[in-house]
């Protein structure tokens, strides 16, 4: 049994002993140069006047180019060709890439990036929400509306109604290894390239067509990342294709990797949003209607935005059956850096507006926001199913809802009420510091909503020694997929994982794979692995059977059972092959079910649901707007995990980083469209202290209710919305300074806290 | 370019360099020892850190000269020679301490100086200590485990496997 048991990071060894290789870390040849960008220092206009003489006479610069030294195409957009490698003749926002320097050397190339002079015609740059609407600056021709039954009608017979607007920030991802790409020139005119990126074959995409090549010539392999979060979706490209023309100029390898401050300035971050609610209701908190308008801040290229906005909207119910309900959506261009996918991608912006509607309702009637919640909840799916069939505001049937059982058990074990109790107590008797307690519901659609993405390959080799080598078109950036996925094909051949080699991701071994995002990774791979794995295995049975004539086959501690023969697996694997049985297959999985329109808003964009739940208490100081989280408890709904050592490693760290989004981590640009904040001196993301004095995780203990991979769930992202607790206690202990609804904006920092306490208490 | 000699993992070596190059330059480029990350190239993150005559001294921000005559340890010098993980690798190994691994080299050479000083840390203790050292993936709890078991502590009353 390998599936199901909490096994170490595949890579644990070498991590700490320093010998795991990032893109950095790879031995090049010494001939190797290295690139730096020339970067915009306005937000918006044209360029009148680009000298780069200096640039090109600096110490160590081999060459300079610009978008007029670009062979082919001069584009590294994900979605609709808006996004030039290198600007041209305008600028979009600060930190655009306008040259590129190839130098010996990382710092020379730092250095001679500076020297350019580069002439503007400047424009007002549009860098605000309020801006955007003003200039009526969007991606598309107008707003987005799905809609289910007649909210407005709706609100307006409802006995109680409350209207309200919320602030939520941006963030940046902060993987730790930053971007990073290696180019090596093959023979010809082939280009291999080493990137730290989730998406590989779009890397192999986007460099085929700036070498002006088919995808045969180049192949892209990725062995793991530092960290990616979403930010290394899409944010690769530049410097993977700057890697690949500088390589294909100058016939030696070529390396870029940003520096921190080039990293944040660069690279794309969390959209942020606004969020405009009208909600009825009853005497209990029962919504009748709602309105949401979601503003969304996409930057200057469109990139991802349409499906994570999207998301948003397909979030905006979270757990809450939503009787009738209009959903609105403004996609808004600005010239800052254009906002890309982001652990979630949209969904956590959509929840927190829900969410921030139950904090809004209960404040408004009095009542425990966690007795709102549980009101407006989705039925659990029982033996009898729901009858009516209940639906979301994109008319997809709710089949496996569980968070009734899953909160009673959360607020039983986390003994909710009488802490609630006890902090209302507590409050009474302290002026200056206020807790807040607060639980809040993860309810996550699973499934990519471009419904083609929903597909994997893989490749399962098995040596005749008995050795299984296995590939899939997923990356590894921490999440422990490859080990993850590694199990599933040990289990099939019922060997232990040791005798499973796990290689990097590489365009060569699996094609035209989708990015390792939406929290697909092991659901898509691990099926397409298993699949390969089963085709093998059936062959080797077949071959045994008959081979031995007996009747059945079974694969099982190491061992291979054939009618009363009992052989090892490494015997089984040297028979197969002296026997010309191929014991090589490739698997393909495409998930089921799925069915989506965009347009309409209607359909079935999601596979199932991911669940979970989460109290958090803190602590704030009124005098000052400082903060603690106290104590957190989470119940996590993780299908029968197939690793559940690294599972609750994903709810941990989830939960921390959705946290650090709505209460420390701050992005700031100034009125001229200038990221402030661009170093993690300024940009607080969350330290070993700031994680939860106690901090307990269990898991659900559930079975996926649809046919995955072993009944197990995807839990990449839905873990980092349960940090949204984080925020309602913080509002919870606002509340308790004063009458008036708090109407705290996020992220939730010290001022941002002083300001709502010094509101309220008004 | 200036010549600069050292003990790195116990052995001598020298190497030329410029009057500015970082020590984690000279790691990483002079001597190829990667493990020794850089996170944030501005001594926030504590991915790059390493000992110098026993001191933890984040790297990229240190000159390679100022390292001359020293004794200097990386995380390529932690495991025995046979490559047994010391008793700190171990339970980052163990306690699944790490994720994208890239802060745990930093991460696994401040423990090693926590806990020459401070041989049965609390959990507070930890907090402090592992201030320097950012971590965006495990949200510190596994980290925290792993040095408490590192530190021969019972990790069995903190929560999840
Ligand atoms: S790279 Fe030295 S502290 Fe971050
Ligand atoms: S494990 Fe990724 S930064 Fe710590």
């Amino acid at each position: 049994m390998t599936v199901g048991t909490p096994l170490p990071h595949d890579a644990a060894a070498l991590h700490v002993t320093g010998q795991a290789r990032y893109v950095d870390d790879l031995p090049v040849p010494a001939n190797c140069l290295h690139l730096a960008f020339g970067l915009s220092t306005i937000a918006r206009g044209k360029i009148t006047g680009l000298d780069v003489s200096a640039v090109s006479a600096a110490d160590g610069v081999v060459a300079v180019l610009t978008e007029k030294d670009l062979p082919f195409e001069n584009d590294v957009s994900p979605s609709v060709h808006d996004e030039p490698l290198l600007a041209t003749g305008t600028v979009h926002y600060v930190g655009q890439p306008i040259f590129l320097v190839v130098a010996q050397s990382h710092l020379a190339a730092r250095k001679a990036a500076r020297l350019a002079t580069i002439e503007y015609a400047e424009e007002t740059p549009i860098v605000t929400i309020d801006q955007a609407l003003a200039a009526n600056s969007r991606f598309e021709d107008g707003p987005i509306v799905w809609s289910k039954g007649d909210a407005a009608d709706a609100i307006k017979n409802a006995a109680n109604r409350v209207q309200g607007s919320m602030e939520i920030g941006a963030q940046e991802h902060f993987y730790l290894e930053g971007q990073v790409a290696l180019a090596r020139p093959q023979e010809g005119g082939d280009m291999l390239v080493h990137s730290s990126s989730q998406h590989p074959t779009e890397i192999q995409h986007k460099v085929a067509h700036a070498l002006g090549c088919p995808m045969h010539a180049v192949r892209v392999e990725i062995r793991r990342m530092g960290g990616g979060f979403g930010g290394k979706e899409s944010q690769g490209n530049a410097l993977a294709v700057g890697c690949a023309i500088a390589a294909r100029q100058t016939g030696r390898p070529c390396k870029m990797r940003y520096d921190r401050d080039d990293d944040m300035t660069i690279t794309g971050k969390r959209h942020d949003f606004r969020i405009d609610y009208d909600v009825g209701f009853d005497k209990n908190g029962r919504v009748s209607g709602i309105e949401f308008t979601q503003y969304a801040r996409c930057g200057w290229a469109l990139d991802l935005s349409i499906p994570v906005a999207d998301r948003a909207m397909l979030h905006a119910d979270n757990a809450y059956d939503l009787p009738a309900a209009t959903i609105t959506s403004h996609r808004l261009k600005t010239n800052t850096q254009s906002a890309t996918a982001y652990r979630g991608f949209g969904g956590p912006q959509g929840m927190v507006g829900i969410e921030r509607v139950m904090d809004h309702i209960a404040h408004n009637l009095g009542l425990d926001p966690l007795e709102v919640r549980r009101t407006n909840f989705y039925r659990d799916m029982t033996e009898t199913p729901p009858t009516p069939a209940q639906t979301t505001p994109y008319h997809m049937e709710v089949e496996d809802f569980e968070l009734n059982a899953m909160v009673r058990e959360l607020a039983a074990s986390s003994d909710y009420q009488n802490r609630r109790k006890r902090i209302a107590e507590w409050n009474a008797g302290n002026e200056v510091l206020k807790k807040g307690i607060a639980l809040t519901p993860v309810k996550f659609g699973i499934s990519f909503t471009l419904t083609h993405l929903n597909q994997a390959g893989a490749l399962v080799h098995v040596y005749q020694d008995g050795s299984i080598q296995m590939n899939h078109g997923g990356t590894e950036m921490g999440q422990g997929l490859f080990q993850k996925v590694a199990q599933v094909a040990a289990h099939s051949f019922g060997v232990d994982t040791k005798l499973v080699k796990i290689t990097a991701t590489d365009t060569a071994k699996v094609p035209n794979t989708s990015a390792t995002a939406a929290s697909s990774g092991s659901d898509l791979n691990g099926m397409a692995v298993k699949a390969a794995c089963d085709t093998i295995r059936e062959r080797i049975s077949d071959f045994l059977m008959e081979y031995y004539q007996a009747d059945d086959v079974r694969f099982e501690g190491g061992q291979v059972h054939i009618g009363d023969k009992v052989i090892r697996f490494e015997e089984a694997a040297i028979l197969a092959y002296e026997n010309r049985i191929s014991l090589s297959a490739t698997g393909f999985y495409k998930t089921p079910k799925i069915e989506w329109n965009r347009v309409t808003g209607r359909g079935r964009p999601f596979y199932y649901f991911a669940y979970g739940a989460a109290v958090t208490e803190c602590v704030i100081d009124t005098l000052t707007g400082e903060n603690r989280i106290l104590r957190t408890d989470i119940l996590h709904d993780a299908g029968a995990s197939l690793n559940p050592a690294l599972d609750i490693g994903q709810i941990e760290g989830g939960f921390v980083q959705g946290a650090g989004w709505l209460t420390t981590e701050e992005l700031v640009w100034d009125a001229s469209g200038r990221l402030r904040t661009h170093a993690p001196s300024t940009y607080k993301i969350p330290a070993c202290s700031d994680r939860p004095d106690i901090f307990n995780v269990a898991l659900w203990d559930g079975k996926n209710r649809e046919d995955t991979i072993y009944r197990s769930k995807a839990v990449g992202e839905p873990p980092f919305m349960l940090g949204i607790s984080a925020h309602a206690a913080l509002s919870d202990a606002v509340a308790a300074c004063g009458a008036a609804y708090p109407n705290l904006n996020a992220p939730a920092t010290a001022e941002t806290i002083l300001h709502a306490v010094t509101a309220v208490r008004s | 370019m200036t010549k600069v000699s050292l003990s790195l993992n116990g052995k001598p070596v020298s190497g030329k360099v410029e009057g500015r190059t970082l020590l984690a330059d000279f790691l990483r480029e002079g001597q190829g020892l990667t493990g020794t990350h850089i996170g944030c190239d501005t001594s926030q993150c504590g991915a790059c850190l390493v000992h110098v005559n026993g001191d933890l001294v984040k790297s990229c921000t240190m000159f390679a000269l100022e390292a001359e005559g020293c004794e200097v340890t990386t995380i390529e010098g932690v495991a025995a020679g046979d490559g047994t993980l010391s008793g700190i690798q171990d339970a980052f190994r163990e306690h699944h301490g790490l994720q994208c691994g890239f802060c745990t080299p930093g991460m696994v050479m401040s423990t090693a100086e926590l806990l020459k000083i401070n041989p049965k840390p609390s959990e507070a203790d930890i907090r402090d200590h592992l201030e320097g050292n950012i971590c965006r993936c495990t949200g510190y709890h596994n980290i925290i485990k792993a040095i408490m078991a590192a530190s021969g502590q019972d990790v069995s009353g903190i929560a999840a496997e």
